[in-house]
């Protein structure tokens, strides 16, 4: 077709949508219902022990006991070692990112004062953001600590074995300090409801004007189909953001969740997020021949977004193929732009790593639904 | 350059499954011509409309419309067709006005407000305009949506029957506004069940499991049918008579006009011969002029046998 895109005609379609949404009293009550219900029902969370956290090493003293240190730690099975770094600029970065877990610091004179009798201090810094995926690996470390040292203490060194510990170990959990769960669930129940409650308003979006008959007449018009998939989108990001409101009202007031970052950052972060939704919706109902399909495939999406995105469970405690998924999710990052706009203070360059994918599946579901957009009633 | 045929398709063919719905039609349709549609149901009729204004591709076949080639330039057919649905298809949970509103923006329609309050005041559902659509009684609906396909100024109206449900004196309001728009040189494609409406078209085809059975002016159909008919009136216009008749040599259809029934046939003579008698037995038997629903009728019959 020759005929170019026209604001306009978008213009017609957005007005008519944000007509019919108004009118449709149920689904407005739903969107506004379903956040506040969710955020009361999931007070709580689900744990589970999640294990090869990713943990780099600043090592600044390199001796052997330092070494057998790490070793121990590593031979749990709790933490995977992801390299070393050389200076503390860099080590906050990396979890600021959420590049690794843990960063375990040993002091220069670790060996010095560990010889001399006395108990070096030794810093495991953990990204407490989510306090159940960390939680198991911060209650073993002590141990792990002393039952590595205790086999170096032979021969010689053998008067350094003591009743005290050894290791005066101090844990700074980041982040969320005192652990307190509803600030890792608050803002990943905003990703969940977003993904719930958009997905399905637009999947049965383009189901429903074909069931009432109403497609027959959109067909016959020169509206384009780009035209119509956008129209049928933006009236509901002021839906989604009105969900985002509510939640991080709810956040803030309710739970005493903190609040680091930038508002805007965040609103834009959702932005993405929420527009990415409404497109898997109505890529979906141009895949499904009824309402009740459509709202079909919105749940088989839905279930992999809760499971695999971090929400349900730590997301480095499940297995690599369901963390490949994960990573496909939109969800998956978002709730790690979430976590780190709202609780880690991240700005604009620790969101961009997980904005573009959220872009390119936003990308992807577009060109896929524009291919499966059917343009006649055959 | 305006092109002298409006729609001007040949061997169009549409199958769903293994069934062939419309089967290598042609038609030809003059500018500002009215062209009456009609057909038993199911034979074709809203699948062919929806091919001509791109909603259906298809399977064979090819052809213009308004100069457009029917499967290159879909987008630019839209644009200047006005397609009024079978089923009505505007938004019920919008109103009047705001149904209105939504399809001229979408066609771009110049001084929208004033195009859209002119329909309004047209209709007589200026003081409706604030109502859901739903709310409309059929006929109301019917009548709004023929006002919605107008609104962009198409050159070529389908109308999958426009009239369905709707009262005389509408109806014939109806008829008169088509036959001026079609003074103003715009081309309509109706489709009925009605035999008045058939008779105010300029040109009819006439449409049976898919197949094109005949085409052309009401005059042309009746003589082409080449039947002859016969009114027979009965004291009570028994049922008894009809099945009597029917079973009369040269008798080929027997149908009912209130207290008459008109019996035709296509062997003249013989229909003569086997009718003669009756008037023995004090019936009333007369020659009449073969009707157009006789022809229908006839023309139904005879595809039937040929295609079932
Ligand atoms: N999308 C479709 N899929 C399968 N079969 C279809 C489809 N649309 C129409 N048909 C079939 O094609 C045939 C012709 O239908 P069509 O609606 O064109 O008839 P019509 O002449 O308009 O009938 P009516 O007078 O009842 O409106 C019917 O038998 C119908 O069942
Ligand atoms: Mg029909």
């Amino acid at each position: 077709m020759s005929e170019r895109f026209s604001i306009a005609r978008l213009a017609a379609m957005v007005l008519k949508e944000f007509i019919q949404m108004r009118r449709d009293r149920l689904t407005f009550g739903m969107m506004v219902g379903i956040p506040l219900l969710q955020l009361i029902l999931f007070g709580f969370a689900i744990n589970s022990d999640p294990k090869h956290l990713p943990t780099v090493v600043q090592d600044n003293d390199r001796g052997v006991f330092a070494r057998d240190l790490v070793w121990g730690l590593k031979n749990s099975g709790y933490f995977e070692l992801r390299g070393s770094a050389t200076d503390n600029r860099q080590v906050r970065r990396l979890l600021d990112q959420g590049e690794c877990s843990f960063v375990l610091t040993i002091p220069a004179d670790f060996t010095r004062t560990l010889l001399r009798g006395e108990r070096p201090q030794v810093l495991l810094e953990a990204d407490a953001t989510d306090p159940a995926a960390t939680a198991n690996a911060v209650a073993a470390v002590n141990q792990l600590i002393e039952r590595a040292l205790e086999r170096d203490f032979t021969g010689p060194t053998r008067s350094l074995k003591r009743a005290a510990p050894a290791v005066d170990l101090r844990i700074h959990p980041l982040y969320n300090p005192e652990a307190v769960t509803q600030y890792n669930i608050v803002p990943g129940l905003m990703g969940v409801v977003l993904t719930m409650t958009l997905v399905i308003i637009t999947a049965v979006a383009l189901t429903r004007e074909r069931e009432r008959g109403t497609m027959e007449n959109l067909l016959a018009t020169p509206l384009r189909p780009v035209e119509v998939m956008l129209g049928k989108i933006v009236p509901y990001i002021l839906v989604g953001y009105v969900q985002v409101t509510l939640i991080l009202l709810a956040a803030k007031f309710l739970f005493d969740v903190p609040m680091r970052g930038s508002l805007v950052l965040l609103y834009t972060v959702s932005l993405l997020f929420i527009a990415a939704n409404l497109m898997v919706g109505v890529t979906f109902s141009t895949l499904a021949r009824t309402q009740l399909q459509a709202v079909q495939m919105a749940f088989f999406f839905f279930l992999p977004s809760i499971l695999l995105s971090g929400f349900m469970f730590p997301f480095r405690g499940m297995p690599v193929w369901a963390q490949w998924i994960g990573e496909a999710l939109p969800l998956t990052h978002f709730l790690r732009n979430i976590r780190g706009v709202l609780l880690k203070g991240n700005g604009w360059g620790e969101s961009l790593p997980h904005l573009w994918p959220v872009a390119l599946f936003l990308t992807v579901m577009l060109v896929l639904g524009l291919v499966r957009y059917r343009r006649t009633l055959d | 350059m305006p092109v002298e045929f409006a729609i001007d398709v040949q061997d169009i063919t549409k199958r769903f499954g293994d069934r062939t719905v419309v089967n290598r039609v042609a038609l030809q349709v003059r500018r500002g011509e009215i062209y009456g549609f009609l057909g038993p149901n199911g034979s074709g009729k809203t699948t062919f409309l929806r091919m001509l204004c791109g909603l259906l591709t298809p399977d064979a076949g090819s052809g213009t419309c308004l100069g457009f080639d029917l499967l290159r330039d879909s987008g630019q057919i839209k644009r200047r067709v006005g397609y009024m649905t079978q089923r009505f298809s505007y938004y019920e949970d919008l109103t009047l006005e705001e149904n209105l509103d939504f399809v001229a923006r979408i066609y771009g329609v110049p001084n929208r407000r004033a195009a859209v309050a002119d329909c309004l005041d047209k209709l007589g559902l200026r003081d409706r305009r604030r109502q859901l659509t739903g709310e409309l009684s059929g006929g109301w609906k019917q009548r709004l949506a023929l006002a919605a396909s107008l609104l962009h100024h198409p050159e070529l109206l389908l109308l999958d029957e426009p009239t369905a449900g709707v009262d005389p004196k509408a109806r014939r309001d109806f008829w008169d506004e088509v036959h001026q728009l079609a003074a103003a040189g715009i081309t309509v494609l109706v489709t009925t069940h009605y035999m008045d409406e058939a008779e105010r078209c300029h040109r009819l085809a006439y449409l049976a499991y898919g197949e094109l059975l005949a085409a052309g002016t009401a005059a042309e159909l009746v003589r082409g049918a080449g039947l002859a008919t016969w009114r027979v009136r009965g004291e009570t216009g028994s049922p008894a008579l009809g099945a009597r008749l029917r079973g009369l040599p040269g008798v080929e259809q027997v149908v009912p006009f209130g207290a008459v029934l008109h019996v035709s046939g296509s062997a003249a003579a013989l229909l003569e011969h086997s009718l003669a008698p009756l008037r023995v037995e004090g019936l009333a038997v007369e020659p009449a002029e073969t009707s157009l629903e006789d022809v229908f009728i006839h023309l139904m019959q005879r595809a039937k046998d040929n295609y079932r």
